[in-house]
């Protein structure tokens, strides 16, 4: 996305358009990644539940993929996780790697 | 019927607000302003005027209410003095950042510790760098006179910036004086219709406001507010104009007494310019070339007129009613820095005076011509930062 000059921008930043905090992503503030893996997971929707930014989809009342445009990575879904016979299904991982 | 009244500073403001007749007032009480926004919300209880009064716990959320009622769309006022405008500091920058146009009489007091109440322009140098516009007055004449003036500088569409109009605590804001109102329907169309823009109640239209914006757009936010104030003082101007052909009265980014064929000068802001001004006069007789010069339009700061009237002095003295600790005071540095550009310009001096309401009296400003005719004379200067009528 490119950028707006100083003459482009909006007196005192109001945002005109309605519903546009969808186009900014933060997934770009992630340092850690969580992963999801699928074999542990009962679907409890725990991590849906507890995550702030929902970015965890959910289609026919199952989990799916993390999305990546919106998680920032905070951790509280790998913390809440339960998983299966104590093993986890979202673990953290470093971005990057 | 005469136009003509004896009135406080106070009363005249509240008579102005009066007649501008806001939508939204949020005020909290603080000496010496008390007297003022209870004029106003007198005003409020006997129907004179259709304004919304807010009564809040704090100036913080007095400041905090008029942001949010001038987001929504209406014209918002309230006044304050020394620590209220101290407290309101975090909301300050949020009205300017949101590029609000409220109006605000500061009642110019000092700032704690040791408690004061009394008149010092600590509190409204302090807001300097708050992105408000600031118009001083000498007297209840021009503090009438720049509140009626402040929302059409304020509001006009080129700048939407939030202004202060400042007059010194107690010395004008309780003192009775001569002061000439405009009709109610003159002052009534002088400010017109506010037309608001991006109200929040304009629904048809829903919007977000004072979202968080990060390092990559932040600085050009703020380049935008250096934009707005680069206009300001022409609509000042403008407006000084217009204001005149409904009261006669002439306006503009300072005042100049008896400066041009002047040899030595002060500069020096608010009430205590008139007790300069007749011993200037007394000095004149004697056949020494002193003037003085009063700025009214403090922020923004105009610079290079500035510059044009007083570079061609040999002495100058800036008096402050504050200091700067460990500096100049706020009011030498913009002179100095005024003149900066100028190749032949005045040596100056700096003199703190007045402080927490100490009196300025005439023979203070002989102090000061006394010093400046040796400075012009021999070129030297003693101390260029000093207290001016401090025991010792
Ligand atoms: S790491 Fe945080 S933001 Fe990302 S999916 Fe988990 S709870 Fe949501
Ligand atoms: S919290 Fe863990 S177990 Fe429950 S649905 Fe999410 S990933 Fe699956």
């Amino acid at each position: 996305m490119k950028l707006k000059g100083w003459k482009e921008i909006t007196p005192g930043a109001v945002i005109l358009e309605a519903g546009s905090s969808a186009e900014f992503k933060t997934g770009s503030w992630r340092a850690y990644k969580p992963v999801w893996i699928k074999e542990n997971c009962i679907q409890c929707l725990f991590c849906w539940l507890y995550c702030p930014d929902m970015a965890i989809k959910v289609k026919d009342g199952k989990r799916e993929e993390f999305d990546y445009d919106y998680c920032k990575g905070c951790g509280i879904c790998a913390l809440e996780c339960p998983g299966k016979k104590g093993k986890k299904a979202i673990v953290m991982e470093e971005e990057g790697n | 019927m005469s136009n003509i009244y004896a009135v406080t500073g106070n009363e005249a403001v509240a008579n102005a607000l009066r007649q501008i007749n806001p939508d939204v007032c949020a005020a909290y009480p603080i000496t010496p302003q008390t007297d003022l926004m209870q004029r106003f919300a007198s005003f409020v209880s006997d129907g004179l005027v259709d304004t919304e009064m807010i009564l809040v716990e704090s100036e913080h959320s007095a400041m905090s209410a008029c942001v949010g009622a001038s987001a929504a769309g209406g014209r918002a006022v309230t006044a304050t003095s020394g620590p209220g405008l101290a407290l309101m500091w975090e909301i300050l920058f949020v009205a300017s950042g949101m590029r609000l146009p409220i109006l605000m009489p500061v009642v110019n007091r000092s700032l704690s510790a040791p408690l004061n109440i009394h008149g010092d322009h600590s509190d409204a140098m302090g807001a300097r760098d708050s992105g408000w516009v600031q118009l001083w007055s000498e007297n209840a004449q021009e503090a009438y006179d720049n509140t009626v003036q402040a929302l059409l500088i304020a509001e006009h569409m080129d700048i939407r910036l939030p202004i202060m109009v400042c007059l010194d605590g107690f010395i004008i804001s309780h003192s009775i004086e001569r002061v000439e109102y405009l009709d109610d329907d003159i002052v009534k169309n002088f400010v017109g219709t506010y037309k608001p823009q991006n109200p929040l109640l304009d629904i048809q239209h829903p919007k977000s406001i004072g979202p968080l914006i990060l390092p990559d757009l932040y600085t050009e936010y703020k380049r935008t507010q250096h934009e707005a104030m680069s206009k300001v003082k022409n609509i000042v101007l403008k407006t000084a104009d217009d204001f005149a052909k409904i009261s006669g009265r002439k306006y503009s980014l300072f005042e100049t007494y008896r400066l041009d064929d002047a040899e030595i000068g002060i500069v020096i802001l608010n009430s205590a310019a008139g007790t300069t001004k007749d011993v200037i006069d007394i000095y004149r007789e004697k056949g020494i070339k002193v003037g003085l010069l009063k700025p009214r339009l403090f922020r923004p700061f105009p610079y290079e007129e500035i510059r044009e009237t007083l570079q061609h002095l040999k002495a100058l003295c800036v008096l402050d009613r504050c200091d700067s600790f460990g500096a100049f005071g706020p009011l030498y540095t913009e002179i100095a820095s005024s003149l900066y550009l100028s190749e032949n310009k005045p040596i100056m001096i700096n003199k703190i005076y007045g402080l927490g309401g100490r009196d300025y009296m005439p023979e203070h400003a002989k102090i000061v011509i006394e010093e400046l005719i040796e400075i012009a004379n021999t070129g030297k200067v003693k101390l260029f930062k000093d207290y001016l009528g401090v025991r010792e």
